[in-house]
């Protein structure tokens, strides 16, 4: 190699290396939130990561037994649960449990029915107006894709469900119906303390202390945010294996093609 | 150039009659291109195939997207969630918008080192920016359709910015709307030319082939070929090594779709559009960010002239400048292997791409440098300084020094002149003042022989 040639190829890696860098640090800068939150180890993380199967069904009776109350997962239908290791038996039992207002029938009046597995969770207020009017004017998010439409995602989620102080710092004045959050950017949230020790029932036997319950519902949620993440991961492992050979043999093709042109 | 042999007379047949057959083997088999090309002329085929799987997942994915206010958000979650390998579709097309441009850049950065908007390609070039604000049309009107509330804001800054203009201004940003804000029409007029756009983009990369073919490609020597010892064909040898980038270039595609699909978006598009709700940072996909970065930089008036207008005219002039390129480099040379200043102003450059990015993603008016707390000090001192004065009688803001603190937007408007710096004055003085390094003779003279000849 010449040193001309050198020097070029050594001016473009670089330049390509500073693009890259400079993309990452383009994003990162986007994502700098408001509050603090620790980064957490979670069972779906990294390019093997699954949900973990008890921390789903945990995570689900957190959010019937707690978030549901006041937030909606409309974009998550009964038989998505199937997806994740719930068998058909189990999934009609829950969703019989819920009411699902249907109609109109034939003289043209609604009515309720018990829930089907292809029906979706159903939201827990009419409309924006209801939930406000019951919320202090606050309005509690669909938590379907909570974990994507929050900047830090997983960690800041279990971060807000365990960032709540009885006392604020210093200085702080806490307005009536406000609480105090770690996460939360601003740290003044309308939404109370939801989990307390004991909230929820476990049927594994697992503690539900607030951490237990933050974690689950955290898997939960981040499940019904990216549905998909499990089937995708494996096939992008396959498919990425499968350009690295494709890469070598073209390469190699490659080569011989050109073997009598240098 | 020999017409192709043909063994199937039905081919024969057609191609007397319509020479297809003829005019891709002359164009895309026997096309006589430099010996010599590196692998940064990967990128123009790269482009090609990102363009052709743009518009295959885009279609599909029209196929289930309502392009209504009401129920776009939704149709996307639908898409996501219940169509089959909806998912892969959508994460293959958002995430491909990147990679698009990931790669366009690289193709411009290449043409701008090697010097391939010089005579005889400015036709060339041109065409290719025509392509690139085309694309940036496309995607900006792509990133509407979620109806995110990303998109939403990201829609009425972007759309706003037309209410510069004076006197026409507030008029064209109504008939951009189709209202008197961002609404249902808007999104079904983005819609309808986000389905357009792509296919004028196929027409000028026509165009864009045929003034290529006319003179052929451009090489990292920069000089002419003179004669058939210095070309070989494009198949096999091109198609070969296009192919292996194609796949190499795949994997690192792959990997954001399949493993890292969100990353280059933003967590806000996961809201739907709320036109109640601001959200705190309104930012542009990173693509967009150098152009934001010039955008913002102006937060001055001059003259008569508002800084709104100030920044929209230079944003658009930061791209419009490049048609004048050709003649604002006024070195006879092409490429940058032999030009050792042009060179390292060209390392500036790209830095100062990356730089404009940088600032881009930031909040124009955060310290650069000093630590949040250590800007409230200073502001609490300057406030109980102007305190102190006003109550002695006098004028407080006369009396004491407002801290001045670095600020992004600083960096900005420093970046900013750099890159008009770079084009309007030292392009042109350069090229008449470089000592530039002899130029080979040939294409095949190896560039070993360079170095060699040195010594003597």
């Amino acid at each position: 190699m010449s040193g001309e040639g050198a020097m070029t190829r050594r001016i473009v890696t670089g330049l390509a290396a500073t693009i890259l860098l400079g993309m990452g640090l383009a994003t990162t800068a986007q994502a700098s939130g408001g509050g603090s939150v620790d980064e957490r180890h979670w069972s779906f993380q990294g390019i093997f990561g699954t949900y973990d199967r008890g921390g789903l069904r945990r995570g689900l009776k957190v959010y019937q037994g707690v978030c549901a109350s006041c937030h909606g997962l409309k974009y998550i239908a009964f038989r998505h649960l199937q997806d994740v290791g719930f068998t058909e038996d189990e999934v009609k039992v829950i969703a019989v449990d819920y009411t699902i207002e249907a109609g109109p029938d034939d003289a043209g009046d609604m009515f309720d029915r018990p829930g089907k597995a292809s029906d979706r969770f159903p939201s827990p207020f009419a409309n924006e107006n209801a939930a406000r009017s019951s919320n202090g004017g606050a309005l509690p998010p669909d938590l379907s894709l909570i974990v994507k439409a929050r900047e830090g995602g997983a960690d800041y989620l279990y971060g807000l469900l365990t960032g709540y102080h009885d006392e604020a710092p210093e200085g702080v004045v806490v307005p009536d119906g406000m609480s105090y959050n770690d996460a939360f950017p601003g740290h003044l949230i309308g939404m109370p303390p939801p989990l307390f020790e004991g909230s929820v029932d476990y049927e594994d036997g697992t503690e539900a202390t607030v951490e237990q319950m933050a974690a689950d519902v955290t898997t939960f949620l981040a499940w019904s945010a990216s549905p998909e993440m499990e089937q995708r991961k494996r096939m992008g492992i396959k498919v990425i294996l499968f350009l690295i050979v494709l890469s070598g043999l073209l390469y190699a093709v490659k080569r011989k093609v050109w073997a009598d042109v240098h | 150039m020999a017409a192709p042999a043909m063994n199937n007379r039905m081919i024969k047949w057609f191609d007397d009659r319509l020479p297809v057959f003829s005019f891709m083997h002359h164009q895309m088999h026997e096309y006589p291109t430099p010996r010599n090309l590196n692998y940064w002329w990967n990128f123009g085929s790269l482009a090609g195939v990102m363009l052709v799987i743009m518009i295959v997942t885009g279609i599909v994915l029209a196929m289930n997207y309502t392009p209504t206010a009401d129920l776009a958000f939704g149709s996307v979650e639908r898409i996501m969630r219940d169509v089959n390998y909806g998912w892969l579709l959508r994460y293959i097309h958002a995430n491909g918008a990147s990679m698009f441009f990931i790669v366009v850049y690289i193709h411009i950065f290449r043409g701008l080192f090697y010097g391939s908007y010089k005579s005889p390609r400015e036709v060339l070039w041109w065409l290719g920016i025509v392509i690139l604000l085309l694309m940036m049309a496309t995607a900006f009107m792509g990133y509407v359709l979620p109806w995110g509330q990303m998109s939403f804001w990201g829609a009425t800054v972007i759309t706003n910015l037309f209410s510069a203009f004076p006197l026409v201004g507030d008029a064209i940003v109504t008939w951009l709307w189709g209202g008197f804000s961002v609404d249902n029409p808007t999104l079904n007029r983005f819609y309808s030319l986000h389905y357009l756009l792509p296919f004028v983009i196929v027409g000028v990369v026509v165009l864009h082939l045929w003034a290529l073919h006319t003179h052929g490609s451009n090489n990292p020597k920069g000089i002419d070929t003179k004669g058939p010892q210095d070309s070989i064909p494009f198949h096999p040898y091109y198609t070969v090594k296009d192919l292996f980038g194609t796949a190499v270039f795949f994997i690192v595609y792959a990997a954001f779709i399949f493993f890292f699909p969100d990353y280059l978006g933003h967590a806000d598009n996961y809201i739907p559009a709320n036109p109640l709700v601001t959200p705190p940072h309104i930012v542009p996909e990173w693509y967009f960010l150098p152009f934001y970065a010039i955008l913002r930089a102006f937060d001055f008036d001059i003259w008569f002239m508002p800084a709104k207008l100030l920044g929209v005219l230079a944003m658009f002039a930061s791209i419009l400048i490049l048609f004048l390129l050709p003649w604002l480099d006024t070195s006879r040379v092409r490429s940058g292997t032999f030009r050792p200043i042009f060179k390292w102003f060209f390392v500036i450059l790209i830095i100062d791409c990356v730089v404009l990015g940088y600032v881009g993603a930031k909040a124009p008016n955060d310290p650069l440098i000093a630590s949040e707390e250590t800007v409230a000090q200073e502001n609490e001192a300057y406030n109980a300084c102007v305190a102190k004065a006003d109550e002695a009688g006098k004028v407080g803001e006369d009396e004491c020094d407002k801290p001045f603190v670095v600020q992004y937007v600083h960096l900005g408007q420093l970046a900013t002149l750099y890159y008009f710096f770079h084009f309007l004055l030292l392009l042109p003085i350069l090229g008449r003042t470089e000592r530039t390094l002899p130029l080979p003779t040939s294409i095949l003279e190896p560039v070993t022989k360079h170095g060699a000849g040195a010594g003597k």
